[in-house]
């Protein structure tokens, strides 16, 4: 009996071998990601799309769960040597990945021993620089970026007696228009956001061109220490305490889940990534986009990239490298870029497919599309505005977002939830750059 | 110990029987044990590639985290509650469905269904109702002018958790009660009805002291039911927030571990919740060795 099961066992292994063999058939690699809905579909296209394009090599997409564990899944694969060849790693977890050396292959290597020249200055400069080292090489291809935008729901304007045209353009306007929606009945609640850490700290601290943390942000590398519990930080903060106690502000939850509030029509407006607007789009609500809020004498100076990016493994046979750089190179092309932007709302993340979008006319028949691309690319990049890299950026969001909650339901006012948060979050930045 | 004992004449085969069960043993639980040992005594980055030895400083820091302490008081609330709030709906179904006459089985039936949803699926189920964004019930609190926000407030999150974990863990404890139930002797009830005891005084004089036994196993397996099971229902519901209100032990292995990625102190925090169920298991099985059989 046991000795058939090993018999068994060993043929399967056998089998599985034979497949591993490039000899045998395309070299499969494995991209492990973190897709849903309308961008899932996206994924799966490619994949088909390049598998069917040539023989050598086959993409195989992995749904992994959300982003944190997509990257727990890399990891975990890492440190028993079974880890895939590409995989999707959401903004935050950059940080994590480039402290990762050994383990990852920056894809500039990879396009080039693939054969391809790696031009950087191809790519939207702020996204290339936030995938970047320190000396310029970058590490990883950025995927899918975003922007956070505003958006506002014109029928509650016009109720409200607002100019349903011209969203607002400052927070103080937001603020004010938030309660004039509320008092005015229009809707039950004027003002929510997604994100309040990636919105209203890390794009805030750029679009207001001050500094989130030492170490220019933490692209310098070394201990960074928060620097949002002062100045405009604890005003804008303390604002939003305000309208919440008020009942203007509705808090929806720590990543996207306020967009449900929005799209119900309870609350009137909002701000959330660009990647979000499938979902408006698909709600058939009468919508308007406008730029990111900012105070007046700060902003706004430039939006910094979300979303993700793919990062390559190291470790692998130079096959599997070939193949990405494949990969990469067809996902480079202008017409593919073109078209992942606009179905998705993500950025363009080359210079030729925005000027390819923007020729196409795609921009005029499509208000407020451009918004997230010339947020980010309006002006040259200053300390305060290139990225924010922690080592440990997905914890001080979690520390930053419970300090948030209690100054949101009333128990602490938004000068402790920041200092408090600081300190947190401090500790917990030199614990891991420690460790 | 009054039957005889069971004697195998073959002394390998006892052996060869028990072998699946502790391989299983084994590979699913002292080999994960011993590596969890053996990462709370280390310190390394998430890919494993630089590696130190700390000794127990992981343990140190974990006990010197205040948050520590808030996730073991949140636990200690969260487990009773969910057990005595369970414990007491099952023992009230279990008492009426004995009293139904007809469609018993129907009704049973019915009563232990939720124990087969996956906790996961049962927190998405509360938290769809229950949600202030989405939630249907959640609507009707708004409009009926109460401020449900469990989003933010964290005694309402808390209930929310407890009510959900306990939904899911009263078709378990209706089951055992209802055979508690079944094995009191009729004679007894009887002997006292006939002495003048009425329902409710017969319930609480003869029926319930007889439940005891039955009350004590349910009590400890729902306080570890409410320790390691319910991370399902807490990662769809809550996530452990707000601001940490309902991040319990277990959660906080997870959060730590798997969002914040510090192995060591994640691997601690497990090594400490081993002894606290093997402590748990110690008192159980103590217990319900002597009181068990009295009856």
């Amino acid at each position: 009996m046991l000795l058939r099961a090993l018999a068994h066992g060993s043929a399967v292994l056998a089998l599985i071998a034979a497949q591993a063999l490039p000899a045998a058939a395309a070299t499969e690699l494995q991209w492990w990601h973190a897709m849903t809905g309308a961008n899932n579909e996206v994924v799966e296209t490619l994949a088909k799309e390049f598998n069917e394009k040539q023989a050598d090599y086959k993409i195989v997409p992995v749904f992994k769960g959300t982003y944190p564990e997509t990257l727990n899944a890399g990891i975990a694969a890492f440190r028993a040597g079974s880890q895939p060849a590409i995989m999707q790693v959401f903004d935050v977890g950059t940080g994590v990945m480039m402290a990762a050396e050994g383990a990852v292959k920056p894809v500039a290597e990879v396009l080039e021993g693939g054969g391809y020249a790696f031009d950087k200055s191809q790519y939207l400069a702020g996204i290339a620089a936030y995938y970047s080292r320190p000396d310029g090489t970058m590490l990883s291809f950025p995927y899918n970026s975003s922007s956070p935008i505003l958006y506002y729901n014109k029928d509650a304007f016009q109720k409200a007696g607002l100019d349903a045209e011209s969203p607002p353009k400052t927070w103080p306007e937001v603020f004010a228009a938030a309660r004039k929606i509320k008092e005015s009945g229009a809707a039950p609640c004027g003002y929510t956001s997604t994100w309040l850490t990636w919105i209203h700290t890390e794009n805030f601290a750029a679009w207001n061109n001050v500094s989130y943390a030492t170490e220019e942000n933490g692209l310098a590398g070394g201990t960074p220490e928060l620097k949002i519990n002062e100045g405009i930080f604890v005003e804008h903060f303390q604002a939003i305490a305000d309208l919440a106690k008020e009942g203007v502000f509705r808090y929806g939850g720590r990543t996207s889940e306020a967009k449900q509030l929005f799209l119900s029509g309870e609350c009137a407006i909002m701000t959330e990534s660009s990647g979000g607007l499938g979902d408006v789009i698909k709600s058939g609500l009468n919508y308007g986009l406008g730029q990111l809020p900012y105070y007046e004498g700060s902003g706004p100076q430039n939006t910094i990239p979300g979303g993700a990016s793919l990062w390559v493994f190291g470790g692998l046979d130079e096959a599997q490298y070939k193949g990405v750089a494949e990969f990469f190179n067809f996902l480079s092309q202008t017409e593919i870029q073109a078209r992942l932007h606009q179905v998705s709302g993500y950025l363009p993340v080359t210079m030729a497919a925005y000027e390819a979008t923007k020729a196409s006319g795609f921009y005029e028949k499509n208000p407020g599309r451009e918004i997230p691309i010339t947020q980010m690319m309006g002006k040259e990049p200053t300390e305060n505005s290139r990225g924010v890299r922690l080592p440990n950026l997905p914890q001080v969001r979690d520390i930053l977002n419970e300090e948030f909650e209690a100054m949101l339901n009333g128990s602490q006012d938004a000068k402790t939830a920041l200092d408090k948060g600081v300190e947190r979050a401090n500790a917990a930045i030199r614990d891991a750059v420690g460790g | 110990m009054a039957q005889p004992r069971v004697v195998f004449p073959n002394k390998v085969l006892p052996y060869l029987l028990l072998a699946p069960q502790i391989a299983l043993t084994l590979v699913f639980f002292f080999w994960p044990a011993s590596q969890a040992l053996y990462q709370s005594a280390l310190r390394e980055d998430a890919f494993g590639l630089k590696t130190s030895f700390v000794g127990l400083a992981n343990f140190r820091a974990v006990f010197d985290d205040p948050s520590y302490l808030n996730a073991m008081q949140v636990t200690a609330v969260f487990s009773l509650a969910t057990a005595a709030l369970s414990m007491c709906v099952a023992l009230v179904l279990a008492t009426s469905a004995e009293r139904i006459v007809r469609g018993k089985t129907f009704f049973r039936t019915l009563l232990i269904w939720p124990y087969a949803v996956a906790p996961a699926v049962a927190g998405m189920l509360w938290l769809f109702m229950f949600n202030p964004a989405m939630g249907s019930f959640a609507y009707m609190l708004r409009r009926a002018g109460y401020d449900w926000d469990p989003l933010l407030n964290g005694d309402q999150a808390m209930v929310l958790v407890v009510v959900a974990a306990s939904w899911k863990q009263i078709s378990y404890n209706f089951l055992f009660f209802v055979a508690g139930l079944q094995a009191i002797p009729k004679s007894l009830i009887e002997a006292a009805a006939i002495d003048g005891a009425r329902g409710a005084k017969r319930f609480w004089t003869v029926v319930f002291p007889l439940l005891a036994p039955t009350s004590f196993f349910l009590l400890v397996v729902n306080t570890v039911y409410a320790f390691f099971d319910t991370f399902g229902i807490i990662h769809a519901v809550t996530g452990g927030g707000p601001a940490k209100a309902t991040e319990t032990l277990v959660y906080k292995v997870y959060n730590d571990g798997f969002v914040n990625l510090n192995f060591g102190s994640s691997a601690a925090q497990s090594v400490i919740l081993m002894v606290i169920v093997i402590g748990l298991t110690a008192i159980q099985f103590r217990y319900v060795d002597r009181r068990v059989h009295y009856g």
